[in-house]
């Protein structure tokens, strides 16, 4: 019969190769992260697209980036994929690299569209509520507008009768 | 041929700076003159459009009879260009494109001043401001970026050619439906501006700009989807969109423009949102501006600038000149900018054209400020970074969901307030719909939770059912109601009903085609791609298909040499099509250009239509085998009808609506009451 400290272990060490394949299957994929780096840099030769994307007929830069990033993957070892644009920085200057990291000034980046969208919503919710406390326009003597359950009533009845 | 164009220009240079000045004291005399002074310049204004016209003229004939004495034919023309690419001379470089986009402003101000009638005095407003825009195109014309100048030293036997990625059909349409666009916006804006500076009374000015203005953006959408299709059926790396600064350009006065089409309602509707309109036309029109600057200013590297030049500074010149006019009368007559009326209900239409425009604008400055960005990393740190796909992608793409949403839940909101029974009538069976789409999704396998890209995927597609079900149920509700009153069958009823509200049923057809362009958009993260060397007999296999290359081969004629292969598709082991993926070489500019080729699947794959898409990368020179790469492309054709469907949706939204038919209906007489009768 076997131990329950025993089952435990077996249990725990199952678990512990699960998390280790899930953790790690990316890691071994090393097409998926030669287009994933590929998709995160610009071809040097001057036609503004990314380096997988390169239109340029017959175009030496991209041969040779993509060249040297299959080889910085071949690499393998410690070559992480900082590391590995990190290189390519060095080598072509940081427009090598598609986005601005989010690091120092280049946070901003990042940052901006953000808070553009944070203010725009504070500006909305601003402008509703002030339209919301507006008082009423002057009306001529005698007529009122209806409200609440009155106005909802009244509404009602038009879609009954419009049927629309 | 130079003379007379080069007197052209200065003609029109003169004849709209008298357009623009005697139209101004025209407009500020209160005499007996001023009326006949008026006159005057509103002739001088459609004499200018003449005056261009001619400049027009002669540059095109021009390139017809290789005239290469003058400067620009040399560089974008050839004696083999055919035909109708040597017509596309007039736009394909910095000076005649400048020229050109004169000739249109010539072109709808003459339409404007021939039509003054409707308003005159709003008129006379506006063609005094599209005069002063006309004099600053003309200025840059005759002194900064001459069309005519004169090539130096002994006449050339031939010319460059035009650039061999313009030598397409779709590149003779796009950029006269740009600059259409472009252009088209001076129009809305000088009505907004004369409109605040003479403190026109009731809303009556947009009823008259909304035409021009549905009109422009039409012309503008064209221009854009045709640049992103030409990128796509030309460039060959399988992509529409690469978030170029020339093509952010394009986008963002057509982002300003659709806020200000939604908000111009509220105005109409409610008398609410003035100011806010008013800015946004302004800033469409200087967004408009702005991106002519990018084109042509080198500030910014672009695949699609024009060679650096001076003349950015004379833009930024006068974009600077009309923001602070702008300004100035946007604060000096704010008072007659006050709203008429009150919000009831954060359920309602108004609020969500108020959130529509917020997520508008907000794209908006992302694209604009990721577009500088570089510079300003420049200033700051004193070296450029590049702001690519990867930083649009991930900033846009989540906004674009909730204005998504918004497309789909705005149009049923009631003004003024929407019950909860209203919301759950006409959105519990789309919802129900959209939700089942997502459901189907995951069936077939897309796993939203893997990968941030199949989420927005589906949850593209989930909203984009749901705009589709809404704009369905919309019109059925309607028409069923149409043809139960008619006795009309169905389809009558709806095209009744159509009739009966354009602009509202139009905007509805746009929103199905921008559904539909999401659809075509979502499958980018399940594209395939795979490229091999191909000699005879060899197969590639891709998704269901094989390719099998059945020969390669060469050409030649005056303009370009070319190399070809044909390849057989099969699919379940039948064959569907042939295709010729191409390489050329144009001879005049010694650049290559490769041309890939399009199948796409409708009649294997009906809705989840993908393309097949060949490109002849390279060749091998050692056993002179070509280099083919395959790409499978999911519901890309969705895009292109979604653009159409979208035109439909506008040119719906310009017909008129039909006329209410008053029937006279006999009402039997009664005695009447007696007085004190029921006292």
């Amino acid at each position: 019969m076997i131990s329950r400290r025993r089952i435990s272990r077996r249990w725990l060490q199952s678990a512990a190769l699960a998390l280790a394949v899930i953790v790690f299957m990316g890691a071994g994929d090393d097409s998926a992260r030669f287009k994933d780096l590929g998709h995160r840099m610009m071809c040097t030769c001057g036609c503004g697209q990314v380096l997988l994307e390169c239109n340029h007929v017959g175009c030496q830069s991209s041969d040779k980036m993509r060249d040297e990033l299959q080889a910085a993957l071949d690499k393998g070892g410690s070559n992480n994929d900082d590391l590995i644009l990190q290189g390519f920085v060095q080598e072509y200057g940081p427009t090598v690299i598609a986005a601005p990291t989010t690091t120092g000034f280049n946070r901003v980046a990042w940052i901006m569209p953000f808070v553009a969208l944070a203010l725009g919503i504070a500006f909305v919710v601003y402008v509703v509520r002030s339209w919301k406390n507006r008082p009423e326009p002057a009306l001529a003597d005698g007529i009122t507008i209806p409200r609440g359950s009155e106005l909802d009533e009244f509404r009602r009845r038009a879609r009954k009768e419009t049927d629309l | 041929m130079s003379q007379i164009g080069s007197f052209a220009l200065l003609l029109a240079l003169g004849l709209s700076a008298y357009s623009f000045l005697a139209g101004f004291l025209a407009l500020f005399r209160r005499d007996a003159a001023s009326a006949r002074l008026g006159e005057t310049a509103r002739r001088a204004g459609i004499a200018t459009f003449a005056a261009v016209l001619l400049a027009g003229i002669v540059l095109v004939v021009a390139a017809f009879n290789d005239d290469f004495s003058i400067a620009y034919i040399f560089h974008h023309s050839n004696r083999e260009l055919p035909a109708a690419y040597k017509f596309a001379v007039l736009w394909s470089g910095q000076e005649g494109s400048l020229l050109f986009w004169s000739l249109l402003l010539a072109g709808y101000g003459f339409v404007l001043r021939l039509r003054y009638k409707t308003d005159q005095r709003l008129f006379a407003y506006a063609s005094v401001i599209i005069a002063s825009v006309q004099v600053f195109f003309l200025l840059i014309l005759n002194f900064a970026a001459h069309p005519f100048a004169i090539m130096q030293g002994s006449l050339p036997a031939d010319g460059t050619g035009l650039n061999p990625l313009l030598q397409y059909p779709e590149m003779v349409i796009h950029p006269p439906m740009l600059y259409l666009g472009y252009v088209g916006f001076t129009v809305p804006f000088a009505f907004a501006l004369g409109a605040l500076i003479m403190k026109y009374p009731g809303e009556k000015w947009i009823q008259i700009t909304r035409r021009w203005t549905m009109v422009t953006w039409c012309f503008l959408t064209i221009g854009v989807f045709l640049g992103a299709h030409w990128a796509y059926a030309v460039l060959g790396w399988g992509g529409y969109w690469g978030w170029d600064p020339v093509e952010n350009a394009s986008l963002m006065p057509w982002l300003t423009g659709t806020a200000f089409l939604h908000s111009v309602m509220m105005q109409e509707k409610r008398g609410m949102l003035k100011v806010w309109n008013m800015s946004l036309i302004f800033a469409t029109f200087l967004l408009s501006m702005l991106g002519t600057f990018l084109t042509r200013s080198g500030v910014i590297s672009s695949v699609h600038a024009f060679a650096q030049s001076s003349i950015g500074t004379w833009f930024l010149v006068f974009i600077g000149l009309t923001l602070a006019v702008c300004t100035f009368f946007l604060i000096a007559n704010r008072s007659h900018l006050k709203s008429e009326h009150k919000l009831e209900s954060l359920v309602s239409r108004e609020s969500s054209f108020l959130f529509n425009n917020l997520l508008l604008l907000v794209v908006c400055f992302t694209i604009l400020w990721g577009t500088f960005f570089p510079i300003l990393s420049e200033f700051v740190q004193g070296h450029k970074v590049t702001v690519g796909p990867p930083f649009f992608n991930r900033v846009a793409i989540p906004v674009a969901m909730l204005l998504l949403l918004l497309t789909a839940v705005g149009p049923l909101l009631a003004w003024r307030k929407t019950s909860v029974e209203s919301l759950k009538r006409n959105f519990l069976f789309p919802a129900i719909g959209a939700l089942a789409i997502g459901g189907m999704m995951i069936l077939f396998g897309v796993r939203p939770w893997e990968d941030p890209s199949y989420f927005y995927a589906t949850m593209a597609a989930i909203l984009s059912a749901l705009v589709i079900f809404t704009v369905i149920s919309e019109f059925v509700r309607g028409g069923r109601v149409i043809a139960g009153k008619s006795h009309q069958n169905l389809i009558g009823a709806m095209i009744h009903l159509c009739h009966r509200n354009t602009r509202r049923y139009g905007g509805y057809i746009v929103h199905f085609g921008v559904a539909l362009v999401i659809i075509g958009i979502l499958g980018t993260p399940f594209n395939k791609e795979v490229e091999k060397e191909m000699g005879f007999g060899d197969k590639i296999s891709i998704g269901p298909y094989t390719l099998v290359c059945q020969s390669y081969t060469q050409d030649d004629n005056p303009n370009y040499a070319n190399e070809w292969a044909i390849i057989n598709v099969f699919r379940g082991g039948k064959q569907i099509t042939t295709m010729y993926p191409e390489r050329r070489f144009y001879k005049a500019s010694g650049q290559p250009q490769t041309l890939p080729r399009i199948y796409p699947s409708f009649r294997e794959d009906l809705f989840l239509v993908t393309d097949v898409y060949l490109v002849y990368e390279g060749k091998n020179e050692t056993t002179g085998k070509p280099i083919i790469k395959a790409h499978l492309n999911p519901l890309v054709p969705w895009i292109w009808i979604g653009l159409i469907i979208m035109v439909f949706g506008t040119i719906v939204a310009l017909v008129p609506n039909a006329a209410v038919v008053q029937v006279a209906v006999p009402v039997p007489a009664r005695t009447p009451a007696q007085v004190g009768a029921g006292d």
